[in-house]
């Protein structure tokens, strides 16, 4: 008989429902993490620029210093400080900490990730805060 | 009058899902199952849902309801706070019929961690003589995992499970959390290794979606935390003492002797 199969895929990461806030920092410590590895790559690219010798190497820089690269920069920097704050908040939760213990349920069920949501905000202000640090160092300051 | 959009899906007819749409009287205390039922004996014969008990035990009628998944029985249909109800099967299954899904990857998974209790001693398992000693503690540290229903609402709501085939999902990691962390159990080392692979406990993010959907409060997601600590760390086995019959106990002065029982020893 045929079957279908009803599996959400990528679809799944951005929206699978009327979840909590963690379900989309999940999908967005992927994306960040993706980038960071992209940037990786664009940087070993660019910086062997340095091999063809000095006029490679300015007119390399010179083409970097667009408002395009600017931007990318800034972004690259957010999702970065994004990356580390979500990144530290999954260290501290897949060691136990912060989520409640074991114990009995009665309803309304409080579930581990209600328990941590505190630290999960704090850290998240926290990257909100030197974002937009960041930012006004970039653009203003 | 509420409005109800239920996905269709007839392996024999169609290729792709559809929405069709039932007008149901609802009455206060109605839940979504009472309405699937209403609809079944008097607009559509033809709709196919799964159910049972009707009372949150079987965990038949999980289904994805106005965006979250959760099971038909326990969700009044007043709790919803609308008159636009859309019901779609189960995501991340494949669908057999309307809202009938195939649970067998559930099942597969659950089967792969081991879930029953290992002992070292096999012979006392198989042919036991007395019982085993568990404080009230010792009880906590795993009974909230083991009310899973396996009505598998856990892996539908899951991000990884949505491009993961093989990863294990949060039902069978919780389960094998609830194992090791019997006193009775010694298991710890064969769980591990089904656990702590490509596909096991570290493709959990905590995205928290499993334990905020439980219909029961076992907080899968707390288990595999739980779990990443013990692989970290290590796990202390503990083998649980083995308690001579209370028959057999000296009793306390004062304390009126137990009957003698009423079926001999062979």
């Amino acid at each position: 008989m045929r079957r279908y199969n009803n599996r959400l895929w990528v679809k799944g990461w951005i929206y699978g429902g009327n979840y909590g806030i963690e379900r989309y920092l999940y999908t967005l410590h992927r994306i960040s993490g993706l980038g960071l590895i992209l940037y990786l790559l664009m940087h070993i690219y660019v910086t062997a620029a340095r091999i063809y010798g000095a006029a490679a190497w300015e007119q390399t820089m010179a083409f970097l210093y667009g408002p395009a690269f600017k931007l990318g920069e800034y972004l690259l920097i957010a999702g970065a400080i994004f990356h580390a704050a979500n990144g530290l908040w999954l260290i501290i939760i897949e060691l136990g900490m912060c989520i409640g213990k074991p114990q009995r349920q009665e309803y309304p069920y409080v579930p581990s990730v209600k328990k941590q949501r505190p630290l999960m905000v704090a850290l998240m202000l926290l990257a909100a805060v030197l974002i937009i640090v960041s930012g006004l160092d970039f653009f203003i300051i | 009058m509420a409005t109800f959009r239920i996905q269709r899906y007839n392996p024999e007819k169609d290729t792709r899902p559809y929405l069709q749409t039932y007008e149901v009287p609802v009455e206060r205390g109605m839940s979504i199952l009472d309405c699937l039922f209403y609809i079944k004996e008097n607009l559509d014969a033809t709709l196919s849902f799964r159910a049972s008990c009707r009372m949150g035990i079987c965990g038949s009628c999980a289904m994805y309801i106005n965006g979250l998944p959760r099971l038909a029985c326990e969700t009044q249909v007043e709790s919803l706070r609308t008159d636009t109800i859309e019901i779609r099967p189960l995501p991340n299954y494949e669908i057999i019929k309307d809202l009938v899904v195939d649970l067998s990857p559930l099942f597969d998974k659950h089967q792969k961690v081991k879930p029953w209790i290992i002992s070292s001693d096999a012979v006392e398992v198989d042919r036991p003589t007395k019982e085993y000693s568990q404080s009230p503690a010792q009880l906590e540290g795993y009974l909230q995992f083991a009310y899973c229903l396996k009505c598998g609402i856990c892996l539908a709501a899951c991000p990884t499970v949505a491009t993961d085939k093989e990863f294990l999902g949060p039902q069978a990691l919780a389960q094998a959390f609830r194992y090791s962390s019997d006193n009775r159990d010694n298991g710890f080392k064969e769980r591990i290794s089904v656990v702590d692979t490509l596909h096991g406990l570290w493709r959990c993010h905590m995205a928290g979606a499993c334990a905020e959907v439980c219909p029961k409060g076992v907080d899968p997601a707390l288990a595999i935390q739980l779990m990443k600590r013990k692989a970290i760390f290590g796990h202390k086995e503990e083998q649980a003492r083995l308690l001579e019959a209370l028959l057999e106990a000296t009793p306390i002065p004062g304390i009126p002797k137990a009957p003698e029982p009423t079926v001999k020893k062979k």
